[in-house]
């Protein structure tokens, strides 16, 4: 909401400055944008006086100008407009002043070799307005050598975000108000005099859809002239950012500007018959004053005549009925419609309109009649003309808002004691009715006041928020225990190891190509697709954290670096099967490119493998608590890893068949092509979400006495047939002397010379614990025993 | 024996130790002399047929000769033994100036750092951390709220839908899913878990961060982004506790003891008194020509003020509609931007980057793993 400080003065009588109003304004919740000084904009522009005007010696259409600033020696201006001419006022640029509308700083300068020391300007270009043939000419009285601005009297404008609550103070007037209750100046008394009619309406105006518009007041207005409104009119409607179109059409805007009261002005020789406000029929059409057509349904109000529909109610008037140049007899309409049909309207054909904002929000129900007597006067006063008689359909909402309020709540709720009189002296500055026993009752335009609390912010906010005190929060009893919740402490702890391990944490989109999305959604439920994207790239919720670090490696190689290691912590985003939002913590990492670049000690760089990724799962699924030992490499299987995986080079890690709780392994080339990344990339999911939930327990571990006795070490090696997994024979011959064999591990696998076809012998080092006392030769003749037979049922057999 | 025919022994032996080349002719050079067959050994041999006087006589200078020959020859020995260490060293000499292998450096972004410190800074004032789910219903999100379909604050929200339907709440129309446009719906939610516990309502003292999303994306505005919720809910918690708590978490967090916060009035249809925080901030001349340090009131010459956060008393609605008596609780709520603080804490100056998964500016932005914010430690990670 923008106003000047002229017209806000009109409303209020108060010695303040602009600074301190703005001030004033912020300190009681009209938050002032901005607070700008047209005087500055034209700081450097002087009335002058024309003194003689001759021919530019080289060019016909410059004339050289001696132009008078009333002191010194007149000075030569070289100018281009064929209104300059001597003895004419107008507006002189001096060098060093910067013109509006272009921001040039103007200079000293030789204009087709004659010297020119600053410019004579045009309206549009000091903003003024649109006009641009010729130069201002000022009026004969102006003083020359003054400041333009402070001869124009530009106001400084102030620009007031008004919050969706305070439609009373979308008008200069509301505002004025809110400034005097809090103590700057005092509202002006304003009388309305009524117009009396001198001719019944001739046009009859009927509500057939009360629901949607409760009120419907109007009067017609005979013999205007429809010309330019007048200066003063015109200077506050450009402060208010709002273009000056034509007179009937300024004091409507006028009207809105100063009391946040709409109204809308037909052309009466456009109209047939009764208007009605009614439900719009389904598909009626309308061309709007925009100048663009919109279809209507039943669902919205329009004010209609016999013949079509001339308003859409509370939103936009009708192009047909507009007012023009010619119009000269007009129905004056001012009406009360109901805040939630206007915003459900204005919503569903996406039309903005000054008036929406203020019918949806809600405007003084208490102001109809009052408003159009000051849009009549004001027509009279400006366009001439003979008002009829005001008719009146239906009234507006009138049950007064009366709340019990204890003045103590002020305190209770607001943290600052203020004196009674002090409580009451605000409420009755800003409208309310306070009864000795302190039942309140709101004014009709406030609609926001509806609870003891909304009293106790009015009080307080204009009592001033800097008056309440900072008062501490109780501590809380007791030792303080972890406020993270397991699965907080979880991530927290995921990202630090992961950060520790050389992962760099990225935090990427929650919402994904719908083609990316799909590349990766789980066979089962549907993907979570927006209705309203912001764009194509943004549109179908992830299901997975991989396509987004994918997407991200692919920038990053764009832009050439070499090797990524990406993390994400986040949720990947499924369907519970009642069709809700099931958003399950997932941990995705992506290693792609270089793993170690070219190095002097062994040349080549080397890129990451599958190993890479699942030496990573690991490693974050070992600091999660997850039993790493227990877990297998299985799959690709329906359980995983999935098809975005290339399906030799990856797996998942499960607990038991069925509980997955990571895949990893190497993109798919079909994937990298479809994300333009080039291979390999290998990446990990860690499903969160599946991991065993770790029993409580305490803060000691289980007692433990490292062995007394040194371990012993014993090296097999086994031909096995070449599909066996070798981590299931790592597996088998751990699980062989539970009571002895304390690790397995494959450190040989070889497949050459000497194997047979289709076999392959992998070496394992198996270590051994012994108890209380050494192994003898029988008891490690037995382990051995255990070990051969329990590989051989995989199909091991022991190499000679 | 007389000594006098040790002398050209002696010299002989002296040549061979002092010529030999090498360990292995200096090991001749001992089984020459003092190996069995050895000269020095067989003058040795002499004295036992000896007798008593002559090897009284002889014996001394025979012993000396001995005693200097094997002394001569572990000199020499390890004279020879450092030589060939230090040839042996010499070739095996290192250019360290060469890089040494290294480990990878990870880092941690910044908005998950923030929101540590932000759990640790709130831990120490009684606060719990709660979530909610991002895919929402309306309910959720606006009307429990108090923004009921028709309300104008719903399309100041810029809302993303999806075209699916909420599941049914008790007498309500069937609302629809979205994505959340602030962490409020986590309010509610938290107020109706704790119902479970204690009906009719219970001490609330929670933050909420999380993703949020507004259909919204210019340079300082991403359709995704994140937020922190707070929510205190007690008897008699007024305005001035919200007051002490936002200016006590503030300086704790940019861990400036002269930050001046500006409260406004203001409109959110969830409090009822709404405030906002502006913060004072000065105008310093750095490299780009003017830089924003927070501190000092907004209102001192070269100073203004900041919009931060936006908070209130939580709407007497708002705890009817999460099942709380409102006769009997009261609180406040706020929430603030964690990408925001994030930027005028750290200094970065594009959101966008937050969400590129840029390596680079990852490794420039991105913390350390053992920047963990704690209160002994500091919340705040120094350069």
């Amino acid at each position: 909401m923008k106003f000047s400080l002229e017209w806000l003065r009109w409303f209020l009588d108060t010695s303040a400055s602009a600074t301190e109003m703005a001030e004033a304004l912020n300190r009681i919740g009209l938050e002032v944008d901005a607070l700008e000084d047209p005087a500055e904009k034209l700081a450097g522009f002087r009335v002058a006086e024309v003194l003689a005007a001759a021919p530019h010696p080289q060019a016909d259409r410059l004339q050289v100008l001696s132009v008078s600033l009333g002191e010194g020696e007149p000075l030569q201006v070289v100018c281009g407009a064929s209104n300059a001419r001597a003895g004419m006022k107008g507006v002189l640029g001096l060098p060093g002043a910067v013109v509006p509308a272009n921001g040039m700083e103007l200079r000293k300068s030789a204009i087709r070799g004659v010297e020119s020391n600053g410019m004579m300007c045009s309206v549009r270009e000091l903003q003024l307005g649109d006009e641009h043939e010729g130069i201002i000419e000022l009026p004969g009285d102006a003083p020359v050598g003054a400041s333009f601005a402070q001869w124009r009297g530009a106001s400084p404008v102030f620009d007031v975000a008004i919050t969706p609550n305070r439609p009373d103070c979308m008008g200069v007037q509301g505002i004025a108000r809110d400034l005097a209750a809090a103590g700057i100046g005092t509202l002006k008394p304003r009388a309305t005099e009524p117009v009396p009619g001198s001719f019944a309406c001739p046009v009859a105006i009927r509500i057939e859809d009360e629901e949607g518009c409760p009120a419907f007041y109007g009067r017609v207005i005979r013999g205007v002239r429809n010309g330019a409104s007048p200066e003063w009119m015109q200077q506050r409607l450009i402060a208010a950012g709002q273009r000056p179109i034509s007179a009937l059409v300024d004091v409507t805007n006028y009207l809105m500007l100063a009391f946040g009261r709409p109204a809308h002005v037909y052309d009466l020789a456009k109209l047939s018959g009764a208007m009605v406000a009614r439900r719009a029929r389904e598909g009626e059409q309308v061309l709007a004053l925009n100048g663009k057509s919109y279809t209507l349904n039943d669902s919205m109000t329009v004010i209609a005549d016999e013949v079509q529909v001339h308003d859409i109610a509370g939103i936009m008037g009708g192009e047909h009925s507009g007012v023009t140049e010619a119009t000269s007899d007009v129905l004056l309409e001012i009406a009360y419609f109901a805040p939630e049909r206007i915003g459900a309207t204005g919503r569903r054909l996406g039309l903005a309109s000054d008036a929406r904002t203020r019918f949806e929000r809600g405007v003084d129900p208490a102001f109809l009649d009052e408003g159009l007597e000051i849009l009549t006067a004001l027509i009279l006063r400006i366009c001439g003309g003979e008002a009829s008689e005001v008719v009146r359909a239906g009234s507006p909402p009138s049950e007064p808002r009366r709340i019990a309020y204890d003045p103590a709540l002020a305190e209770r709720l607001g943290g600052v004691a203020i004196e009674e009189p002090e409580q009451r002296r605000i409420l009755e500055a800003l409208g309310f009715a306070v009864s000795p026993d302190w039942q309140v009752t709101a004014p009709r335009r406030r609609h926001d006041i509806e609870g003891p609390a909304d009293i106790v912010e009015e009080v307080v906010r204009i009592n001033g928020l800097d008056r309440v005190a900072s008062v501490p929060l109780p501590r809380v009893d007791g030792v303080a225990r972890p406020t993270a919740t397991p699965q907080q402490a979880l991530e927290r702890r995921l990202r630090r190891a992961a950060a520790a391990r050389g992962l760099h944490e990225a935090v990427t989109w929650s919402f994904l190509p719908q083609a990316q999305a799909e590349a990766f959604a789980p066979a089962e439920g549907a993907l979570w697709v927006l209705e309203n994207p912001i764009s194509e790239e943004m549109k179908a919720m992830r299901p997975s954290l991989l396509p987004g670090l994918l997407a991200a490696a692919g920038r990053n190689r764009d832009r050439g670096v070499a090797g990524l290691r990406l993390l994400e912590i986040g949720r990947r985003y499924l369907r519970a099967s009642d069709g809700t939002s099931d958003e399950r913590p997932t941990l995705g990492l992506l290693l792609a490119g270089e793993k170690q670049p070219r190095g002097w000690a062994d040349g080549r760089a080397n890129g990451f493998d599958a190993f890479d990724a699942k030496a990573e799962a690991l490693a974050l699924l070992h600091e999660a608590g997850a039993p790493v030992e227990k877990l297998q490499v299985m799959g690709p299987d329906a359980a995983g890893p999935g098809p975005q995986f290339h399906p030799g080079q990856s797996a998942t890690l499960r607990l038991g068949p069925k509980l997955v709780l990571a895949r990893f392994g190497a993109l798919h080339p079909r994937v990298l092509e479809a994300f333009d990344v080039e291979g390999p990339v290998v990446a990990a999911e860690l499903f969160l979400d599946a991991l065993p939930e770790r029993k409580g327990g305490g803060f000691a571990r289980p007692p433990h006495s490292p062995p007394a006795l040194q371990a012993v070490t014993r090296d097999f090696a086994f031909l096995v047939p070449a599909d066996l997994p070798a981590g299931e024979l790592a597996r088998a011959v751990r699980g062989a002397d539970k009571a002895n064999i304390v690790d397995a591990r494959i450190f040989d696998r070889f497949d050459g010379p000497g194997v047979p076809e289709g076999q392959v012998s992998l070496a394992v080092e198996v270590v051994l614990q012994p108890g209380a006392a050494s192994f003898t030769e029988a008891d490690l003749r037995g382990i051995t025993e255990r070990i051969v037979v329990t590989a051989g049922k995989l199909g091991a057999v022991l190499r000679g | 024996m007389s000594t006098d025919n040790l002398e050209p022994i002696a010299r002989e032996a002296r040549n061979l130790i002092a010529n030999a080349r090498g360990l292995a002719e200096l090991e001749a050079a001992r089984v020459a002399l003092l190996g069995k067959q050895g000269s020095i050994s067989a003058l040795l041999k002499t004295l036992g047929a000896m007798s008593p006087e002559e090897r009284q006589a002889s014996a001394p200078a025979i012993q000396a000769l001995r005693q200097e020959v094997a002394d001569a020859l572990g000199q020499r020995r390890m004279a020879m033994e450092a030589a060939a260490l230090d040839e042996r060293l010499a070739a095996e000499t290192l250019d360290l100036s060469l890089p040494a292998p290294e480990r990878p450096q990870g880092s941690v972004h910044p908005v998950s750092q923030v929101m540590e410190e932000l759990a640790e800074i709130f831990a120490d004032l009684g606060f719990s951390v709660a979530t909610g789910p991002e895919i929402e219903d309306d309910w959720y999100n606006f009307s429990a709220l108090n923004m009921p379909e028709s309300h104008p604050a719903r399309a100041m929200h810029d809302t993303f839908y999806f075209p699916d339907p909420a599941p049914a709440i008790d007498g309500q129309a069937p609302g629809r899913m979205l994505l959340r446009t602030h962490t409020s719906p986590v309010q509610v939610r938290t107020m109706l878990g704790t119902l479970d516990r204690q009906p009719g309502g219970a001490p609330v003292r929670i933050i909420a961060p999380g993703r949020v999303y507004r259909s919204d994306s210019d340079a300082t505005h991403t359709p995704m982004f994140h937020q922190v919720e707070g929510l205190v809910i007690d008897r008699d918690i007024h305005l001035g506790h919200l007051k002490w708590t936002l200016q006590t978490f503030l300086a704790a967090f940019f861990e400036r003891d002269d930050l001046v916060l500006r409260l406004r009035p203001s409109y959110f249809p969830f409090t009822e008194p709404s405030v906002e925080v502006d913060v004072g901030f000065a105008l310093q001349g750095g490299p780009a020509g003017k830089v924003r340090v927070l501190g000092g009131s907004g209102d001192a010459p070269g100073h203004g003020w900041m919009e931060l956060l936006g908070s209130g008393m939580v709407n007497a609605r708002v705890l009817e509609m999460s099942g709380f008596d409102p006769n009997a609780w009261q609180g406040f709520a706020f929430g603030v931007g964690v990408d925001r603080l994030a930027m005028l804490k750290y200094g970065m100056d594009d959101l966008r980057a937050f969400f590129d998964g840029d390596g680079r500016w990852l490794r420039h932005y991105g913390f350390s793993a053992f920047d963990q914010p704690t209160l002994s430690g500091g919340v705040g990670a120094r350069r």
